[in-house]
């Protein structure tokens, strides 16, 4: 059932909205227009750090509080965007006495401490590739994406390095240095101190010409058919960082900003790092995982204005049965938007009743770089609607043809791929060495997304599912393959199918079918020995959170396992087309 | 029951939840979810499954008092006592 669409009242805005006329403003808007908004760098060209700190740096914000960081365990540390400037700096020159330079990739795999945020800053400086990594990987998703990646250094901690990284060394030759966040001292001439190397390196760094066209950033994101692909991004995507942040995030300078995302995934790139801090905003950083009370308490004491999240989050809150605004002061939080996956319509309400705020959803993905579909802090919802393009973006529903283009679906309501006109200035730029994968994503003049949706008659945009096997599980995606291959190294197991299986709470959760090697037989106890297999080796974010067995999985004529089939056996749903199912 | 058996029964739940754990691995007064890398899917999973043997339910503004085997521990025993 469709719930009724909310309307909004502009008496009720504590500030006026960036965006108060959207079909105006997408008629005048240009991108060019978007370099106004920056200062360009000294030296030439365009650099994310010049741009999120420097500048800000050398001019009235200076003492202004960029990050403020909450440890886990009650610690709070402040960083303005002058020291912001030299802890970047000194991480820069650091990078830069090791020998690293322009397009070098630089991973990161850390929980959200304050030296990842100042590191990533020091890495655009010295023209590296931030690389980010999640803290949840287990050992093989990290040694893939290092090697597929090119890894000359990753930043860790010393814990997550023992953990998972120290067992691998010997398979990445080309991984010159590990540099420890947390190491007072060097372990050996590998196994750096962050700490040791920025004592010794200068707070003073001049950002070399950069050509806005330069890889900045490479995120991985997961495959149907083959392993994670690099997603290349450059520095002029923060064309499209500015412009999110003033439309959909309605940033305005005194705002106080908190994005609850890991920088593991793009949101915490995008939106977790970069934006606030093009908008010359105090950012909030939480150390801890999700605690609702915790959380609560932070929109009131850091008196958060504009708050980022996820729908799993808001879903959990919604399981709490308390009137939030009695028990805290809520009184300076603004505007809420989600993204990680469709926001459900109830929660959209949820926010209504119990804050006083909508949940605005908004639709991207790790190749767009950008907020591509939002919903407006001025602009009605339509709840369960990710709601319509960002001026500058056009978006369509499309059908592939058999010709190998594509034409547009222009009736309201019909189901087809979303599809975007190539062009603007966060779109990733490759997938990493891999020029025909990247390709495929094009066809007759548009990207698709590889998402199904469908628009109605006033041009909001609603998500159907994927028009592949990729799986979405607590807002970021799994790939079945990486699962099943990792799976298939285990001696009992013959042949290994994943899916992605519905849960209220995160979206999808990974499952696995498996079928066995003779001489095995299904128990218990092999049921266990497989599951934590699973989770040794991907980690918690990627393993398979309930396995089953069955003999025989289900196989095309030409021996590919059927995720299709096995998933509508799992549901309950018609078996659809099993014409190319072997006998 | 008493708080050893408590204890067990939270054990036995986790190590349900993420075979890969060992037993010495849980340390009495560490963060769970962190020090153990569960993740808060599985820490519902965890309380869902407690709730059915031990009969007290944890509601989500309450899971800070859970955060350790200690304190998930004494959650449980001083709600069960009562």
């Amino acid at each position: 059932m469709r719930l009724e669409q909310i309307e909004k009242d502009p008496g009720e805005f504590s500030l006026t909205p960036n965006l108060k006329d959207y079909e105006a403003e997408r008629q005048t808007f240009a991108w060019e227009r978007v370099a106004e908004s920056f200062e360009g760098l000294p030296s030439g060209g365009l650099n994310i750090a010049h741009e999120a700190i420097d500048r800000h740096a050398n001019g009235e914000r200076a003492e202004k509080r960029a990050l403020v960081w909450l440890g886990e365990n009650g610690e709070k540390r402040e960083f303005t965007f002058v020291q912001m400037k030299r802890l970047s700096a000194q991480v820069a020159n650091a990078l830069a006495s090791l020998g690293f330079g322009k397009g070098d990739r630089i991973f990161t795999l850390s929980t959200r401490l304050p030296e990842l945020y100042y590191s990533a800053i020091g890495i655009f400086k010295n023209r590296s590739v931030l690389c980010p990594l999640f803290s949840q990987f287990g050992p093989e998703p990290i040694l893939q994406r290092l090697r597929r990646g090119d890894a000359r250094a990753l930043l860790t901690t010393r814990t997550l390095y023992e953990k998972k990284v120290e067992p691998l060394l010997g398979e990445l030759p080309e991984l010159k240095h590990i540099i420890l966040f947390d190491a007072p001292e060097h372990l050996d001439k590998r196994v750096l101190s962050l700490k040791q190397l920025m004592d010794g390196a200068s707070d003073v760094f001049d950002i070399p010409p950069t050509d806005p066209e330069e890889m900045s950033i490479l995120h991985f994101t997961s495959g149907t058919t083959g392993m994670p692909k690099g997603v290349v991004h450059v520095h002029k995507a923060i064309y499209n960082h500015w412009t999110s942040g003033r439309y959909v995030l309605d940033l305005h300078p005194e705002d106080i900003y908190w994005c609850t995302a890991d920088p593991g995934w793009v949101t915490g790139t995008s939106y977790g790092i970069i934006t606030p801090w093009l908008h010359g905003l105090t950012n909030v950083v939480d150390e801890a995982e999700f605690d609702a009370s915790r959380w609560y308490r932070i929109l009131q004491e850091e008196q958060v204005s504009v708050w980022y999240t996820a729908p799993t989050a808001i879903r959990r809150l919604m399981r709490i049965d308390n009137d939030p605004l009695t028990e805290y002061d809520l009184s300076r939080l603004r505007l809420i938007q989600s993204v990680g996956e469709p926001l459900n319509p109830e929660a959209v309400v949820w926010g209504v009743e119990k804050l006083h705020l909508p949940i605005h959803d908004n639709w991207w993905q790790t190749e767009t770089g950008g907020i591509m579909i939002a919903n407006y802090l001025s602009a009605p919802i339509r709840p369960g609607s990710m709601g319509r393009p960002l001026p500058g973006i056009e978006a369509a529903i499309v059908r592939r043809t058999d010709e190998g283009g594509v034409e547009i679906v222009t009736e309201p309501g019909k189901e087809g791929d979303l599809a975007l006109r190539p062009g603007w200035p966060s779109m990733f730029r490759a997938y990493l060495h891999e020029p025909e994968r990247y390709e495929k994503c094009f066809a007759g003049g548009w990207y698709l997304s590889g998402d199904l949706a469908y628009r109605d008659a006033e041009g909001y945009f609603w998500f159907v599912g994927r028009s592949d096997d990729i799986i979405k599980t607590s807002g970021h995606m799994v790939g079945p393959f990486e699962v099943e291959s990792a799976l298939m190294e285990h001696p009992a197991i013959a042949e290994a199918g994943v899916i992605g299986k519905p849960d209220p709470m995160i979206g999808e959760l990974v499952k696995a079918f498996v079928s066995l090697k003779a001489g095995y037989e299904p128990s218990e106890e092999l049921r266990r020995e497989l599951l934590g297999f699973g989770r040794k080796k991907l980690g918690v974010a990627v393993a398979p959170k309930e396995i089953e067995f069955q003999d025989n999985l289900p196989k095309t004529r030409s021996g590919k396992i059927m995720r299709r089939l096995l998933k509508a056996r799992e549901l309950g749903l018609p078996e659809g087309d099993t014409s190319t199912l072997e006998n | 029951m008493t708080k050893e058996q408590i204890q067990e029964a939270i054990i036995t739940q986790i190590q349900t939840i993420a075979p890969e754990i060992e037993r010495d691995d849980i340390r009495p007064d560490a963060h769970l979810q962190r020090s153990l890398e569960i993740d808060s899917f599985d820490f519902l999973k965890i309380l869902t499954a407690l709730k059915e043997i031990l009969g007290v339910e944890v509601p989500e503004a309450d899971y800070a008092k859970v955060d350790t085997l200690n304190k998930m521990r004494d959650y449980f025993a001083e709600r069960m006592a009562s």
